[in-house]
Order: structure tokens, then C-alpha cells, then sequence
């Protein structure tokens, strides 16, 4: 079928069986293979993107549903040139050992830091109203939807903890 | 995956007893990646105008489309019915619940690990195979409301916050209604493939909740890791006092059993009763007296026990510490 997806500002038109994930459509039809397969059935969040802004699993997302919203990737947040300030947090505090994980990690935490902004609360959250202060033990269960088997946690917390620091998480903040 | 055709409903016309309806796709993929569920049509209502939590007589109107995440974060949630935020906020993952609705949320199914694996017998994926989970490995499997034909748990935690609140479900289909989310879900008996009473071309379009209950709210969940993983056991309670006793006590229980679990006595007996270990303790003696282990699951009949008198002492002011 005929699916138009409109991806980190450009838009794309394809010819999918229906059957394909929005993962599958980046990464083999497009050739955006930033964003990661890891179980593929919503237990990693290494294909962890952003659909109207807001993180969700691209491998449990079918692409004929994603018609129509504006997707980010990792390769829309920022560019080597440009990187994202999670991006260089990264960088900088060695949020990564393999790097398998690491672009669903900033795409999820570029999120959890807009919901955090929004007042969203966390089953770590002591009140349901906030305050909400970025303490190791809420990025831990905010970020619980990204695993990383070379267990870089500690240094993704602080990545995180620092990237908040500055405001605009991402350089597309379309 | 087996093929189907894909088709994104305009209205409710448009949804027939053939297709098979799809919102957050985080339940309905994973098991059609495995083929547990092989539906010909789907049929995307996300596009309906099915969203939205609006205000409804006392209570509340929540829309089918309404993400889980949205709903936890509204504020008219968190004040007047912190236990559902709560409940969903110990679901799942961030991602997971930006995507899940509360019509999908309801509607998810088991986790069974036999169900999740076509070469074993399995009652629910194929009525009349038998259940290889009898004799097999239990440690997930329910202690309240099994059957010899399954004894698979209702995984979700929202529906278990929802009982306790008395929420009731809006369906629309050939004959519109409203069924109390405590007749909703079905105990497996011999059809563990029925698991709630939506016919085919039916469809969930709200869940309304009656006037806040007030009280104290609880949401307490065990499971295996901090975050990210299903209930062993959780405990759902809106407890009000009055005078030094119990005015309204609504306890539900997830993790246990085969569907969303409350237990009326338990409840009569906790109001008009004066707060203490002895009381909360026969509380957990009447809850537990249908319970029934499989071996490995043996284990929740004590850890039922525990949380639900801590999440009374808690809810009570009480010391949490048994
Ligand atoms: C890794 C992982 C961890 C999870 N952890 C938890 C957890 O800790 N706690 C928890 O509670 N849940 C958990 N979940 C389950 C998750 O909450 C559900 O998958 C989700 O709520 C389903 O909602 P959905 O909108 O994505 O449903 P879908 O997958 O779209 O649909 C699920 C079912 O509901 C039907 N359906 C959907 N909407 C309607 C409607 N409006 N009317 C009638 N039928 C409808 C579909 O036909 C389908 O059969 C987890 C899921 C995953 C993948
Ligand atoms: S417990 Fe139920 S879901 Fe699990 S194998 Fe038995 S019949 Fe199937
Ligand atoms: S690949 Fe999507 S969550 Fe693991
Ligand atoms: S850096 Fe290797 S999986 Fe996270």
C-alpha cells in the first residue's frame, strides 16, 4: 500500500505491505539505520523515535498507522556538526559502551526531559503534583524503557542530568 | 506475520464483526508477530474522535483513544483519582504507555508464557488443546478464579485501579451499553478464549468513572524488577475513615487472579471496623480462602497476604511495617 511518512522535516512516499513496522520502513526502506532493533517486541526500547514529539516503539508501531505524523529520529535531533545537547552529554560523560542502545537512550531522554518540563509525573514520584527533581531515582524509572546490556546507566544518568541543564533538547524542535 | 489488509476507520460505521480493531498496536503486534493472533482485517481506529476525558454528571468520561500516559498526567486524575494514576504509572515503560489506550489497556491479554508459544497446548489460543501450563512451569499463573482449563492471569494494572473505582465501560456496536467493569472481564471456566463479554463488531468507546470516592489511595505493586515488569501482585485500595473507623474500604487485586479481582466480603468486613493488624489480618484470611496454587505460584498466597495488609496499614495510617 501507499504510505507517505513524513520524517525529521522531509517526507517520504513508499509502496509497504501492510504487515511492515515503522521500524522496518526506517531501516530498510530508508535506510535510516540510526534507530536500533533490539527484541523488537517493545521490551528494549533500542527503536525508541519520536511520532508527533512524544517517544514511543517504532517496532510496534505498523508504518501504514504513522501516516501522516511528523516521526524524529536520531538523525533529526542533531548532526555531527550539530549535535543535540543530550547528544554531546553523551559524548561528554561516555553514556555508552557499544552504542547499541544509545540512539533509543537520546531519543528517550529528549522526551523525558519534555515531560518532565510538562509536569508529568513517575511512579518514582513522591507526589503526584511535583515538584519532580531529575534525581538518579527518577531518570532511572522514567528511562526504564530503554535497556542497555553494557549497563552505561550510571554515566546515562549523569549524561541526562546534565543535558537538562540547557532547555532546547534538540536542534530540529519542530 | 500473516498478511492482512489494513483499513483506518472514518466512523463507527466502519467497524465490522471481520476486522479486527487496532489502537495502540502494543499488545495486538506483538502476538501477531508471533502469530498467536493471525486477524485477516485490521481495522486503525485511532483516528476516530474517541479521545478526550470530559466531565460526566459527578464523574468522569475517558475516552477509549485516551493514551495511558495522557491519562495518568491529567489533573483532574491525580486529584480525584490518584489510584488510577498511580496504577498506570507502574505500568509498562514511558514509550509503552504514550502509545496504549484505555479501551486497548482493558482488552490486553494474558501473559501467559504457554500462550505466548504456538507449539504448546493452550485452551485460550486454541479451545478444546488443553493447557500445557497445568504440570508446567506456574510462577505467573493465578491463585483466585482459575479453572481446569486455564489458569492464566489478567496481567494489566488500570483495570485493577478501575474496579476499585467502580468505573463502568461505555461499549457501542449493534446495541449500544453500559456494562460495570466488574461483569466485563469473564472467569475462564471451560471458554478460556472468551475473556470479556464484547461481541465481534462491538467496540469500547469510554470508561466512565462514578463521583470521586475520596479517601485514601493506594496502588501497591511487586513484581520481579523496580520498574518495567508485570505485577506478581497489586493491590488497588481507596480507603476512607471516619471516626476512628473504616467508611468505605474498595480493594482490587491484580497479578492473582484470572481477571481483575474484588471480593465483596472482604470489603463488608473491613466497614465500620475499627483499624488493626487483627482485622487486616482476617481480611487476608477471607480473601484468600478460594485461592489455589499450581507449586511454583505458591508463593503469592503469602505475598498476597503481606501486601494487602501493608497497603492497609498504609491507607489507614498505620505503620507500613507489619
Ligand atoms: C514490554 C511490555 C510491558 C508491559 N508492561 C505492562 C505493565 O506493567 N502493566 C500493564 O498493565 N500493561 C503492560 N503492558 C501492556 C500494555 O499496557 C498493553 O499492551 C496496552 O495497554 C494495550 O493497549 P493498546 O492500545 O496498545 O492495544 P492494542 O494492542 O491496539 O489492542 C489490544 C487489544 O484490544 C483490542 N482493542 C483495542 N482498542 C479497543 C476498543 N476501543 N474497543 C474494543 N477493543 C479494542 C484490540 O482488538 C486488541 O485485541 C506491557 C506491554 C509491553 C509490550
Ligand atoms: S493457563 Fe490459559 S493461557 Fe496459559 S496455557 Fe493454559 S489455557 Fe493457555
Ligand atoms: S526493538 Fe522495539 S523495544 Fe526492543
Ligand atoms: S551501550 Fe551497549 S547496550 Fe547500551
Amino acid at each position: 500500500m501507499q504510505i507517505t511518512l513524513h520524517l525529521n522535516g522531509a517526507t517520504h512516499d513508499l509502496d509497504l505491505d501492510p504487515r511492515t513496522t515503522l521500524l522496518d520502513a526506517l531501516r530498510h526502506h530508508l535506510g535510516m539505520t540510526g534507530t536500533k532493533k533490539g527484541c523488537d517486541h517493545g521490551q528494549c526500547g533500542a527503536c525508541t523515535v519520536l511520532m508527533g514529539g512524544r517517544r514511543i516503539n517504532a517496532c510496534l508501531t505498523l508504518a501504514c498507522m504513522a501516516q501522516d505524523a511528523q516521526i524524529t529520529t536520531i538523525e533529526g535531533l542533531g548532526s555531527p556538526e550539530r549535535l543535540s545537547p543530550l547528544q554531546q552529554q553523551f559524548l561528554d560523560h561516555d553514556g555508552f559502551q557499544c552504542g547499541y542502545c544509545t540512539p533509543g537512550q537520546i531519543c528517550s531522554a529528549t522526551a523525558m526531559l519534555e515531560e518532565m518540563e510538562a509536569g508529568w509525573p513517575s511512579h518514582a514520584s513522591e507526589n503526584l503534583d511535583g515538584p519532580f527533581e531529575l534525581s538518579h531515582a527518577e531518570i532511572a524509572e522514567r528511562m526504564s524503557g530503554n535497556l542497555c546490556r553494557c549497563a552505561a546507566y550510571a554515566n546515562i544518568v549523569a549524561a541526562i542530568q546534565q543535558a537538562a541543564g540547557t532547555t532546547d533538547h534538540r536542534e530540529d524542535a519542530a | 506475520m500473516r498478511e492482512f489488509t489494513y483499513h483506518r476507520a472514518a466512523s463507527i460505521a466502519d467497524l465490522s464483526p471481520d476486522a479486527t480493531i487496532i489502537a495502540g498496536g502494543t499488545n495486538l503486534l506483538d502476538l501477531m508477530k508471533l502469530e498467536v493472533m493471525a486477524p485477516p482485517a485490521l481495522v486503525d481506529i485511532t483516528h476516530l474522535d474517541l479521545g478526550g476525558v470530559e466531565p460526566e454528571g459527578e464523574g468522569l468520561r475517558i475516552g477509549a483513544l485516551v493514551r495511558n500516559s495522557d491519562l495518568a498526567a491529567h489533573p483532574v486524575i491525580r486529584r480525584d483519582y490518584p489510584v488510577l494514576s498511580r496504577a498506570l504509572l507502574a505500568g509498562a515503560s514511558g514509550q509503552l504507555r504514550n502509545m496504549a489506550t484505555t479501551g486497548g489497556n482493558l482488552m490486553q491479554r494474558t501473559r501467559c508464557p504457554y500462550f505466548y508459544d504456538r507449539r504448546m497446548a493452550c485452551n485460550k489460543r486454541d479451545p478444546g488443546a488443553g493447557c500445557a501450563a497445568i504440570g508446567g512451569v506456574t510462577r505467573n499463573h493465578a491463585i483466585l478464579g482459575a479453572s481446569d482449563h486455564c489458569i492464566a492471569t489478567y496481567p494489566g494494572d488500570m483495570a485493577v485501579a478501575l474496579m476499585a473505582l467502580d468505573a463502568v465501560v461505555e461499549i457501542d456496536g449493534p446495541t449500544p451499553r453500559r456494562v460495570p467493569l466488574a461483569d466485563f472481564h469473564l472467569l475462564p471456566g471451560d471458554t478460556p478464549h472468551l475473556e470479556t463479554v464484547l461481541e465481534p463488531g462491538e467496540i469500547i468507546t469510554a470508561v466512565i468513572l462514578p463521583a470521586p470516592p475520596g479517601g485514601q489511595h493506594r496502588y501497591r505493586k511487586v513484581r520481579d524488577r523496580a520498574s518495567y515488569a508485570f505485577a506478581l501482585v497489586s493491590v488497588a485500595a481507596v480507603i476512607a475513615t471516619d471516626g476512628g473507623r473504616i467508611s468505605h474500604a474498595a480493594l482490587a487485586f491484580g497479578g492473582v487472579a484470572t481477571k481483575p479481582w474484588r471480593d465483596p466480603e472482604v470489603e463488608a468486613l473491613l466497614k465500620g471496623s475499627e483499624p488493626s493488624d487483627a482485622l487486616f489480618r482476617e481480611a487476608a484470611d477471607i480473601l484468600l480462602r478460594p485461592a489455589r496454587d499450581w507449586g511454583e505460584n505458591q508463593f503469592k498466597i503469602p505475598l498476597l497476604r503481606r501486601a494487602l495488609i501493608a497497603t492497609l496499614r498504609d491507607a489507614t495510617g498505620m505503620e507500613t511495617a507489619a
